[in-house]
């Protein structure tokens, strides 16, 4: 049975979404693990949910991502989705380059966007060129980093997802369907074996038909060949 | 005890969306001569002096803020140590 690992922080907010999509959307055994517990040894994958950990003190995921967990990431073989909050630590904590910072409207964006899949990886194979339908939710979106990272993860083919232009007309702040003014209208990123994802919209919120989406179910079935590939069936 | 106080600011080529904010409010105000705003952080720490040389202080404060107090992708930083 494949054991996903939910971590928890103070302040995470989508953990039980994140349950709910991989235990009982996706029939993983998938866990909570509490930041404090630090050891992820027992699990073939990580999935670090959105909120507000430690209440976005200093910068969203600083914190957090200097816990006990933090070490216990950078130990951790498997994959690794880093979802809004998830992508913030993630890139705290140098796993992923780069940094989230406040939108460039000072809006907190709660919408549904459009996403074109760029790069094959753990979360996305088979994907490519697919556009997706996910919801987003946060105040500091905006991916920058500067040219010779945005440079490389476009030579690496490492950009996962960016936002397009949609046909449903979106809020005047939003430029070509970017609701944040991320840099290269970058909505998620892949570390360089692929292995580790990082995106701001919410995957987990959009897998079920009833709840009106059901995209994001894309990423955990990837996820879940990909084990399945590696000997970890369902 | 020592005093130290951190100045964080965002890097000059990252956007500052909160400064602009800030920037438009001022000009409603009535202060349209400002003609850019920038916002950033203020840190103020407290050291016992006995702690620490007052050359181990100066590298321990720059390893703080490498290491936590500043994300050295879009901020950079300086400090002061009063009294």
């Amino acid at each position: 049975m494949t054991r996903v690992a939910v971590l928890q922080f103070p302040g995470s907010n989508s953990d039980f979404d994140s349950l709910h999509a991989l235990r009982d959307v996706m029939g993983f055994d998938a866990r909570y693990v509490f930041y404090r517990e630090a050891s992820l040894n027992d699990f073939d994958a990580v999935v670090l949910p959105g909120g507000f950990s430690y209440g976005d003190y200093l910068r969203p995921g600083a914190i957090a991502s200097r816990s006990n967990a933090g070490e216990a990431l950078r130990k951790f073989r498997g994959p690794i989705l880093g979802i809004c909050n998830g992508f913030q630590i993630l890139t705290e904590l140098g796993l992923l380059p780069g940094a989230l910072t406040r939108n460039r409207h000072c809006r907190f964006e709660c919408r549904n966007v459009r996403l074109r899949v760029e790069a094959e990886g753990v979360f996305t194979g088979g994907l490519t060129g697919r556009e997706l339908t996910l919801p987003i939710a946060h105040a500091d979106g905006r991916y920058h980093a500067d040219s010779a990272t945005l440079e490389q993860l476009e030579g690496q083919n490492r950009i996962a997802f960016r936002y397009i232009a949609s046909e449903t007309p979106g809020m005047p702040t939003m430029v070509n369907g970017n609701p944040n003014g991320s840099a290269q209208n970058i909505a998620g990123i892949y570390s360089e074996d692929r292995r580790v994802l990082g995106l701001m919209p919410h995957p987990e919120r959009a897998t079920e038909a009833a709840l009106g989406m059901s995209d994001g179910k894309l990423l955990f079935e990837s996820l879940a060949s990909h084990l399945d590939g590696k000997g970890v069936s369902k | 005890m020592k005093k130290i106080s951190v100045e964080v600011r965002l890097k000059e080529e990252v956007l500052d969306p909160q400064g602009d904010a800030v920037g438009r409010a001022l000009a409603q105000e009535g202060f349209g001569s400002v003609s850019r705003v920038r916002v950033g952080k203020l840190i103020e720490l407290e050291i016992e002096e006995s702690e620490l040389s007052s050359d181990a202080l100066e590298s321990t404060l720059q390893a703080m803020c490498e290491k936590l107090l500043v994300n050295p992708v879009i901020e950079d930083y300086s400090f002061k140590i009063q009294g």
